[in-house]
């Protein structure tokens, strides 16, 4: 087991706080299929790989794949950049990231490099074609409408409990905003980029994959994670998208 | 915000994507901060090819920076005897040590700015611009 990395400073008023989602996205990067995978899409020839976790949160997943960064991907030579609409989220992401890689440079061997964390609309503020591995735990929960990005409220309350229903609500089949990721992956990732996003069940996984595979320029998909088996029907996973 | 981050970013407007101009975005009145961090000198050395050269010596000039070689150092140039090399660390302190603290990054093509406070740069628009 690889450590979790701490998050004691966030504050989970206003950030989403790491969940069975998080720790998916956490066991699914560390496994043996998807470690072996990415080590042989990045071999350590190659350019630094430039890892994104889009909507970065409280920080726990992109801190895990940065101080974990030679187990998942074979070597710590990677860039980490995060991105969240949430500047607290940013902020407390930094902080999450930034201990982590120095808890495991301290304890183990070299971790990932840490570049930053921006505010921002999903990846719209990274430059095209440029990411190799995007990590996204999307805003899944199928909600009747779907929050606008900026609060006009003043109140200390409801603008804490905006930010949160921006990390949770996903509008009509919880799919509105990653819908919107979806569309940008062929402008956001690099030829040899690969995506992981988490999906509930009511986000209807096989459509997606569906979608996906359907697209032009033999683009792959298939569910590389699952936990939360109910009823014989897996409440979360986490795809993996790429082309070979 | 590291300076190396910049080099991944670019105006956020989907009308600017695919124009030149809006990259590298340009500091304004930057506040710069150096804080010291280990060096990873297989990064450096590794990170090198994702760097557009000419963008990154924009940012140098008009940050005050010293100037960047002409050319992107090649990996000998990196190490001395198997130790980095002078340009190793200077690239190290440039890329990974300098950051902007605050002020602004405008958009060549659009000119919108884009505030950073607090080394933490915003990149969300007003909704008129999305
Ligand atoms: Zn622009």
């Amino acid at each position: 087991m690889l450590p979790t990395p701490s998050t004691s400073h966030v504050n989970y008023d206003q950030i989403y706080e790491p969940a069975e989602d998080s720790y998916l996205l956490l066991d699914t990067l560390s496994s043996a299929s998807e470690s072996t995978f990415l080590k042989f899409r990045f071999p350590f020839t190659t350019p630094s790989p430039l890892v994104l976790e889009v909507g970065v949160g409280s920080g726990v997943v992109l801190a895990f794949a940065t101080a974990n960064a030679k187990h998942i991907f074979g070597r710590s030579d990677i860039l980490a950049l995060g991105t969240d609409a949430n500047e607290h989220a940013c902020r407390a992401a930094a902080h999450t990231v930034r201990g982590a890689a120095t808890e495991h440079t301290r304890s183990v061997k070299p971790a990932g490099i840490f570049g930053d964390c921006v505010v921002g609309d999903l990846a719209t503020s990274l430059r095209q074609q440029n990411v190799d591995v995007l990590i996204f735990n999307p805003p899944y929960v199928p909600t009747e409408t779907l929050p606008s990005l900026s609060s006009a409220t003043q109140d200390k309350f409801e603008q804490d409990s905006h930010l949160l229903s921006l990390s949770y609500a996903g509008g009509h089949d919880g799919m509105e905003t990653t819908n919107r990721l979806l569309a940008d992956l062929p402008t956001v990732l690099s030829e040899r980029g690969v995506a992981y996003i988490l999906l509930c069940n009511q986000n209807r996984p096989e459509v997606v994959i569906a979608g996906i595979l359907a697209r032009p320029g033999g683009w792959r998909a298939k569910i590389v994670g699952s936990s939360g088996k109910t009823g014989g029907w897996e409440k979360l996973c986490v795809i993996r998208i790429w082309r070979p | 915000m590291k300076l190396l981050t910049l080099n991944f970013l670019t105006c956020a407007r989907k009308t600017c994507k695919s124009n030149a101009a809006a990259f590298p975005l340009h500091p304004k009145e930057a506040e710069l901060e150096q804080v010291e961090t280990d060096m990873n000198p297989l990064f450096i050395k590794n990170i090198l090819p994702r760097l557009d050269w000419e963008a990154m010596k924009t940012l140098t000039t008009e940050l005050g920076l010293p100037n960047l070689p002409a050319e992107t150092p090649s990996d000998e140039e990196l190490a001395t005897d198997g130790e980095p090399s002078q340009t190793a660390k200077d690239l190290h302190t440039l890329l990974m040590e300098t950051s902007i603290q605050s002020g602004k990054l405008v958009c060549g093509n659009c000119e919108h700015e884009y505030a950073v406070k607090e080394g933490i740069a915003n990149f969300l628009l007003p909704s008129h611009m999305v």
